[in-house]
């Protein structure tokens, strides 16, 4: 793990001189993709970053959105997926933890949690299985311990990770905009670390996640301690609140390589630090270590002479270690020394500042004939299809798994897991909505429009709340950018993130990218997960129980779209077809209409129509509130198709809407106002999910047996030996 | 009516249960920070949930050794109202204010789900306002919450009157779905559920009301009127 032999050339050329083994070793960590985003970073521009909440701060790690009355929102998305992949545990738990420290370097504090989590086929392959139920409790365990609720996300099972986890962890954090820490240092501020030892876990951890997963390197994976975060966040928000904090930076991927040269260019500082001083978890750690260890739990807090007294008091309270490691001088320099003798001594630019790479694209083979169709033999029993798929890894209620997270502590969850997007409540009074969508099988066929198409579901999500989308997390987890093919992917999805941004003026406020997700099977399929933040001034929307006798009309049109649906892959084991696309005019309409009749009250509730289509979607709201329904396919907005089309195709831009009928005429005021596409497609009624076409049946499912199937499904699965 | 609120590393639930008392019941809540005594003026105490210690060793073992229990005991003896929510409860139990232990739940796992109690016992200082048999909507969130004592102690338990909450159903496997139980003196309970998370209809998916009685209890106990 060291610098291509071009980059150590280009090290040699700028700073004039063969570089020492510790500057090597500061640099290859700094410059590793993981650290630099060398690949993307020119390319991410591109996303729109500004927007009337959102707040601009040197050196912040996570986006700060403005929610108004005085309080601020930060938001942060990143992964774990190569530390996942070879220790699920600890992988998954020090994700957790990661993230957490981004959000609480702007001073804030950590409100919530979301996470993705994406493994192979669980149903035939035991390491899938072994990794997902880790990756699982190391989530639980870390956020639980932590008091920090999980209050949402998704999981999703595939092929293409097989012998591979992604594991994508989501973190909102809530305080007062005066409480900030506006990052700033001068001449002779010290610079502190605080928190757990540096030992030799995660050694080289950021070059480790910027190559293939090829062999399994457990030192490079770092070891979780919930109790010693949950001691820092304390400690640090006592700190902020006595305004002992000049700035602040998380200690994640490249160690203190990384917090050093980042923290001291983006104040336009030099650092002189003494690994001497660092508190080791060992006694005879190498100063090269010390300076790459990924070791968990630590912050780096820039402050003064005055103020560190009471900083080590409120450390002594806590019972943490913080060790003075170096001040801040004007020379712009990284300078570490071990004792008297200098070991680095090298410009913060340049080790900050990888050179940035343009590499090339070129669309990939497999997409040239992969979105024709093709025609699917007839069903012959259509309450068996629904069945199996809603006993399917992907569509089964996911309450295995969010039933293991502490999600009510915090004493903010409106709505909990289980539902569209889930609603925490803030201190002003106003709500906030969090929802983070993937959809790999789409991206696949169609990268530009599956990444659009997760932007939108997640946007779908929020709006099913009452909330209207202020802010967007994208995390873009592609395999190797050296392959023209995979790079082409990934421009492509950023380019159609961008285009929804722009024109839905949702601003981009934090995100990640993630390469190199490839094994020795290859490369995963496209990745991209995003999260939408929505915020609700008034109330939000509150679920109520649908009873006998309501009536519900679906928003938005259906269309032949079955391409990288559940239906196609899992029924028909067919990859191709053409992917959902979103109609930008008619998904604006759609969700202004959405959110005018909630907060008219007009409805019980909203949800959004997505994996497996509508005939997963409408059992969900009758698996969830014990009723049955009668649904008439042909009254289905959208063109003529197919029954199979109508129920499984995964368009986008489609709302459920379930309401009492005494409020139809004023709904439909709303929705004709708006012009959008619906129709009153059915009420709830009986104990069985009955569909209909022209009057002829074709689905009647018992909703008790259809409730059991998909409340055990996934748990079934995991313990099934 | 000042309630303590005791704070030891690693409890999470010291926040949400200052601010029930303090903005949903306009009591005087203060926290106790773990390595100082117990300010004298209190007149209840609460120890609230989270992972004290990060569970090493054992869920509330850690926390029951501290010196601050040793104030706690003393004014238990006095007959002041205490309440151990969750991790709390488990500290009582591993400090023997209360009898039994908590155990691994059947799952293995850790469990987050909303639950009904049913009263047991009307007459503590956290359940005065409760008809018998009550149900109460409320979350748990425990890995560690299966309530165990030998035949002995259980006898001895229904003797007394000392179970105070059962579940309405298995949810953990918990001995008789205990949920609850207090001392012989009946002014120390504790309980797994957590009823700060119930109290206030936002959050609360269900019925709100029956949670607020644990709260109102204490002050009917305290002979205020709220």
């Amino acid at each position: 793990m060291s610098l291509e032999s071009r980059e150590l050339e280009e090290l040699k050329t700028k700073i004039g001189r063969d570089p020492t083994s510790t500057e090597l070793q500061i640099v290859a960590a700094e410059w590793s993709e993981h650290c630099s985003y060398k690949s993307s970073k020119k390319h991410l521009k591109m996303l729109p970053m500004d927007g009337p909440l959102v707040i601009n701060e040197k050196g912040y790690d996570s986006g700060v959105l403005d929610v108004g009355d005085g309080y601020v929102v930060t938001a942060h998305i990143e992964s774990h997926n190569h530390p996942s992949a070879v220790e699920p545990y600890g992988g998954a738990a020090t994700g957790v933890g990661g993230v957490i420290r981004d959000i609480l370097s702007a001073g804030t504090r950590p409100i919530a949690l979301l996470d993705g989590l994406r493994f192979g086929n669980i149903e035939n392959d035991q390491h899938a299985k072994w990794l997902f139920k880790n990756a699982v409790t190391g989530i639980a365990d870390y956020g639980n311990c932590l008091g920090i609720p999980t209050v949402g996300g998704e999981v999703e099972f595939d092929e293409c990770y097989k012998n591979y986890a992604m594991v994508d962890v989501a973190a909102i954090g809530f305080g007062k905009k005066e409480n900030l820490i506006k990052n700033h240092a001068k001449k002779g501020d010290l610079v502190v670390l605080l928190g757990g030892a540096t030992g030799r876990d995660g050694i080289g951890g950021s070059q480790f996640a910027s190559d293939s997963l090829e062999t399994e390197d457990r030192s490079a994976v770092q070891i979780p301690d919930p109790f010693i975060e949950k001691l820092i966040i304390e400690a640090i928000l006592e700190a902020r609140n006595e305004q002992l904090i000049h700035a602040m930076k998380d200690l994640g991927g490249g160690g203190l390589s990384c917090a050093v040269s980042e923290t001291a260019d983006a104040l336009d500082i030099g650092i002189e630090m003494d690994v001497d001083k660092v508190h080791t978890r060992e006694s005879d750690m190498h100063s090269d270590e010390i300076m790459i260890s990924e070791s968990q739990e630590r912050m780096l807090i820039v402050t003064d002479n005055e103020k560190l007294i009471k900083l080590q008091k409120i450390c002594e309270k806590f019972r943490i270690e913080c060790s003075v490691i170096g001040h801040v001088t004007f020379d712009n320099k990284m300078h570490v020394k071990k004792g008297e003798t200098s070991i680095a001594n090298i410009s913060t630019d340049i080790v900050a500042n990888a050179t940035l790479l343009d590499l090339p694209s070129s669309k990939p083979v497999y997409l040239e004939n992969i979105e024709s169709t093709k025609q699917f033999p007839q069903l012959s029993d259509y309450s068996e299809t629904m069945m199996k798929l809603l006993g399917s890894p992907n569509i089964a209620s996911k309450i295995w798994v969010y039933g293991q997270y502490d999600h009510e502590v915090g004493i903010r969850t409106v709505t909990k897991p289980g539902h569209d997007a889930s609603v925490l409540r803030l201190d002003n009074g106003k709500s906030l909505s969090i929802k983070i969508d993937g959809n790999p099988k789409q991206c696949y066929i169609n990268p530009r429009e599956g990444a659009i198409g997760c932007f939108e579901e997640a946007c779908r999500n929020v709006v099913c709340t009452g909330a209207k989308p202020i802010g967007m997390l994208d995390h873009l987890q592609f395999g190797n950018p050296n392959d023209p093919e995979i790079f082409w992917t990934f421009l492509e999805s950023l380019k159609g993130l961008t285009d929804f941004a722009k024109d839905f003026e949702i601003p981009c406020v934090g995100g990640k990218v993630s390469l190199y997700n490839e094994t020795s099977d290859g490369p995963i399929k496209p990745t991209p997960v995003i999260g939408v933040i929505g915020l609700i001034d008034k109330k939000p929307l509150r679920i109520q129980k649908i009873n006998s006798g309501d009536s519900l009309i679906m928003i938005g049109a259906t269309k032949d779209e079955l391409g990288g649906s559940e239906y196609s892959e899992y029924i028909h084991k067919f990859v191709g077809g053409k992917c959902p696309a979103v109609d930008f005019e008619e998904s604006k309409k759609n969700m202004n209409s959405v959110l005018e009749i909630i907060e008219n009250e007009l409805i019980k509730s909203a949800h959004d129509c997505s994996k497996g289509g509508l005939a997963i979607a409408i059992s969900e709201l009758c698996m969830t509130n014990q009723i049955g329904c009668n649904i008439s396919l042909e009254k289905i907005p959208g063109e003529n198709l197919d029954s199979d089309k109508i129920l499984f195709s995964e368009s986008h831009s489609r709302y459920l809407i379930t309401f009492e009928n005494k409020n139809l005429q004023k709904l439909e005021e709303v929705l004709k106002k708006y012009n959008v596409s619906y129709s009153l497609i059915g009420e709830f009624i009986g104990n069985s999910i009955q569909f209909s076409n022209d009057s002829k049946p074709i689905i009647d499912l018992s909703v008790d047996k259809a409730q059991k199937t998909w409340f055990n499904s996934l748990r079934e699965m995991v313990l099934r030996a | 009516m000042n309630v303590g609120v005791v704070v030891f590393p690693g409890s999470n639930c010291d926040r949400d249960m200052f601010h029930v008392l303090s903005d949903v019941f306009n009591l005087n809540a203060q926290y106790c920070w773990h390595d100082k005594p117990l300010p004298d003026n209190l007149d209840a105490v609460i120890l609230p949930g989270g992972f004290s210690y990060g569970d090493r060793l054992r869920a509330g073992v850690i926390a029951a050794n501290s010196p601050i229990i040793q104030d706690v005991k003393k004014i238990a003896q006095k007959g002041l109202p205490i309440l151990g929510v969750c991790n709390g409860f488990q500290i009582l139990v591993e400090s023997g204010l209360l009898p039994g232990v908590l155990l691994k739940n059947d799952s293995l796992n850790f469990m987050c789900e909303w639950t009904n109690l049913i009263v047991e016992n009307n007459k503590t200082p956290f359940t005065n306002q409760f008809e018998l048999n009550q149900k109460i909507p409320i979350p748990i969130a425990n890995g560690e919450g299966r309530y165990y004592v030998d035949d002995e102690t259980l006898n001895k338990l229904e003797e007394k009157n000392q179970i105070v909450f059962k579940y309405d159903q298995v949810v953990n496997g918990s001995l008789n779905q205990i949920a609850g139980v207090c001392n012989e003196d009946g002014n120390v309970v504790g309980m797994m559920p957590h009823p700060e998370r119930a109290v206030e209809s936002e959050i609360n998916p269900q019925d709100n009301k029956p949670s607020t009685l644990i709260f109102e209890s204490l002050l009917k106990k305290a002979g205020i009127e709220n």
